[in-house]
């Protein structure tokens, strides 16, 4: 309802059903190949085998996994204690191809995406699409003439086969397996993910979409994204996740690195739709050269509980780095999101938005790291970080984090903590607005800021989701 | 036939503290009735009380429409029963545009069933109708790009009580000090606008101070409030004395509420 009048006739035709609507499931008795529970190399030489890697990959997946199991839990974030991995399946694949087109993939994956709207989305908006179903991406195109100008926009296990040169020179650069626990878990067992490459100057005018579906029960998810914008070049990438509702755990634990060369452009957006038994603990990072620029959009709705912080290194001067997050946290949920900034260089800047809304018992932090290195002079950051608590139930933290090496630098750093006005639901009510309508309308319109840098279809999404999150539950 | 607010021996108190002690009042469809009284005697409360808000608490009497008991409803629906309140002071609703809220709060008011997430009104005749009745009350077409009452100045925001007036069309109207801090232009485009608004199909209160507003929306009733009571009525003539002289003479004709009033400041 924030968004501009012509979207909102599109608005008109979505009548919200039920809580989450991404809960549904299909039969899995058809899946080409399903690992047994559990985590041990075994596994992991098996994922390598199915998919042929060679040595070296299954050198670094075996490495990984010994980090992993030699690091410690983070002690901080959210009860991360909480996840068995031994009870995980760490890979399904339920298709034996990744098809180019939609009618070639198998009737039950098709269907959801055709319920997930993405076929429609790739036909109006898109430049180029990467569907992914538990393991594997299923599905990929790419318009032809990016292709013509040699963009890549491949599944990582593609361009691991297809471009081994340009792939082992940034793969697990930007985020090594020791970086943390669930980065190198990801390096163990990684599989399916985004891999994209824009050229020189090429600018990509639409998204390109990727989406991730995870269907099983305790199943887990580990894509890896690999993105390379080369110098002048620009794109947009989009993702999106759903998964269906289980009463017991899945692991959703990705790993994305992103490289933005001199003078590019690069805007990574992500709309989180968890269902409410998801774990979602994801690695960003970002590293920007001289005078280029990169954005995090990031939008967090559903899991259990999610830790992520997209990261952004400004390693030459000229850097910009900006992150937008919005996070709901509702009844059974821990949003722990935020961002984290590296000045590496002089003349480099940092701007965060953050917008948080608790809601029925949810718990939403913001968790923040500005960090300045020595040398780094004349840094500029801006950090502001604002919640809303919808009752009395829910919660909301912020952690907000500075080292600062240098001190020619200006950083600023605002927080509000803001309750839901009764005078402003009264107001809105009094015009006929339900309660749940009112509510609704003051969470859009906190969010509104964000939201409206979001391109059209996103933005309507983004405020259905949300609408979806307040519906019937107040009152 | 034309409908009837009816309110009866209405008694309401703020956490504890008795405020409205027993108003009588009855307005019909198409009649203007001005309010009047001195500051805290309890207009804003009775005002507030007949939109629903949640804070003040009903110790005796009713409010009924056409027969219905208002009380036992929430300001949604009595939105959509055909009340509506223009606020003293209009809240700001930062990030919701106005035209936003405004289609969504006509298609409410206007289709009273409609339910969350039901069709809102076409936005091409929305479109329209907005933009028409805009330029009646001189708001320029911007505003609807604008957040609610976000930045707006004092006179934006009652102008902007206006419009939602013009667009919601309600049977009875209770408009709240809409001319205080407005300078003389903002008060005779206010005035105007409520004149063209005003006819057969919409009673109206006005609360105000000044005689500007009543200038062009002659009252038929003038009720004076005191301590929590009405406690005369008259017609036009009597705001136009009130105006000229105060409450002085008033008090004198109602020493026990005069009496009530003095005490009601002094613990303040
Ligand atoms: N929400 C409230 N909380 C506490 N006291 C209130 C509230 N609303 C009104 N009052 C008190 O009730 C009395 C009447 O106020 P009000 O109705 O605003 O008067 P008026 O509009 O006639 O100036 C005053 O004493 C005021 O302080
Ligand atoms: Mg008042």
């Amino acid at each position: 309802m924030s968004t501009d009048l012509a979207v909102q006739e599109r608005e008109d035709q979505d009548v919200g059903v039920g809580d989450y609507q991404f809960g549904f499931h299909d039969p899995t008795d058809k899946y080409v190949f399903k690992s047994r529970r559990g985590l041990d190399r075994e596994i992991v030489y098996q994922i390598s085998e199915m998919k042929k890697e060679p040595k070296w990959m299954r050198d670094f997946r075996i490495s990984s996994l010994e980090t992993f199991f030699q690091k410690p839990m983070p002690s901080w974030g959210g009860a991360v204690e909480e996840i068995d991995f031994q009870n995980i399946f760490y890979y399904m694949k339920a298709a034996a191809n990744l098809e180019k087109s939609w009618e070639d993939v198998p009737e039950d994956i098709r269907k959801t995406y055709d319920r997930l709207g993405i076929p429609e989305a790739e036909k109006k908006y898109l430049a180029g699409v990467k569907a992914q179903y538990e393991s594997e991406v299923i599905y990929g195109s790419l318009q032809e003439d990016l292709a013509k100008q040699g963009v890549l926009f491949t599944d990582t296990d593609s361009a691991l086969r297809d471009h081994p040169d340009l792939f082992r020179e940034y793969f697990g650069k930007i985020i090594p397996p020791n970086d943390n626990k669930f980065a190198a878990l990801n390096s163990a067992v990684w599989s399916g993910g985004s891999f994209i490459y824009v050229p020189p100057g090429v600018k990509i005018e639409f998204p390109l979409q990727a989406y991730f579906r995870i269907n099983s029960e305790n199943m887990g998810q580990f894509e890896r994204t690999l993105i390379i914008v080369d110098e002048g070049a620009s794109a947009h990438y989009v993702e999106g996740c759903t998964a269906p509702t289980y009463s017991s755990e899945s692991l959703h634990s990705a790993v994305v690195e992103i490289v933005v060369k001199r003078g590019g452009r690069f805007r990574y957006t992500t709309i989180q739709n968890w269902s409410n038994n998801v774990y979602n603990l994801v690695t960003k990072r970002a590293m920007a050269y001289g005078d280029s620029l990169m954005e995090w959009v990031d939008g967090n709705l559903g899991s259990k509980l999610t830790m992520k912080y997209p990261s952004i290194y400004l390693m030459e001067p000229g850097a910009r780095g900006e992150t937008l997050s919005i996070a709901f946290a509702n009844n059974g949920q821990h949003q722990d999101a935020g961002a984290k900034m590296v000045h590496c260089a002089p003349n480099t800047s940092s701007r965060v938005v953050s917008k948080s809304i608790s809601k029925g018992g949810g718990r939403a932090s913001y968790r923040g790291l500005v960090k300045v290195e020595k040398g780094a002079t004349n840094c500029k950051s801006n950090v502001v970080c604002d919640a809303l608590i919808l009752d009395s139930k829910s919660r909301s933290d912020t952690y907000p984090y500075i080292e600062a090496e240098d001190d020619q630098i200006s950083l600023e750093h605002e927080a509000s903590v803001s309750k839901i006005g009764e005078e402003q639901l009264f107001y809105l009510m009094s015009r006929g607005m339900t309660e749940a309508e009112a509510s609704a309308m003051i969470v859009t319109g906190f969010i509104e800021p964000l939201v409206k840098e979001l391109p059209m279809e996103y933005a309507v999404e983004m405020n259905r989701l949300i609408e979806l999150q307040m519906e019937g539950s107040v009152g | 036939m034309s409908a009837i607010l009816k309110i009866s021996d209405l008694r309401v108190a703020v956490d504890g503290k008795p405020i409205l002690k027993g108003v009588n009042l009855e307005i019909r469809q198409g009649e203007i009735h001005a309010l009047m009284g001195p500051n805290g005697c309890g207009k804003s409360t009775l005002a507030y009380v007949v939109a629903g808000h949640p804070k003040y608490e009903i110790t005796g009497g009713t409010i009924e429409l056409d027969g219905i008991n208002v009380l036992e409803l929430d300001p949604c629906q009595r939105a959509r029963l055909g009340l509506f309140l223009a606020f003293q002071y209009p809240v700001t609703i930062p990030g919701v545009k106005v035209s936003d809220f405004l289609r969504h709060a006509v298609s409410n008011v206007r289709n009273p069933e409609r339910k969350e997430g039901e069709g809102l009104i076409p936005m091409k005749d929305f479109r329209k109708e907005l933009k028409d009745r805009m330029s009646e009350i001189d708001i320029d077409s911007e505003f609807a790009r604008r957040y609610l009452n976000d930045g707006f100045s004092g006179g934006e925001k009652k102008r902007m009580e206006i419009l939602q007036l013009s667009l919601l069309r309600p049977r009875f109207a209770i408009l709240d000090e809409t001319d205080s801090g407005l300078d003389s232009d903002a008060v005779r485009a206010v005035s105007e606008g409520i004149n063209k608004l005003h006819g057969p199909h919409m009673g109206v209160l006005i609360i105000t101070h000044h005689e500007r507003l009543l200038e062009f929306n002659k009252p038929s009733f003038t009720h004076v409030m005191l301590a929590g009571k009405i406690v005369e009525t008259g017609d036009a003539s009597l705001a136009h004395d009130l105006h000229a002289n105060g409450y002085a003479a008033v008090r004198e004709r109602h020493p026990a509420e005069a009496a009530e009033e003095q005490a009601v400041t002094v613990k303040a």
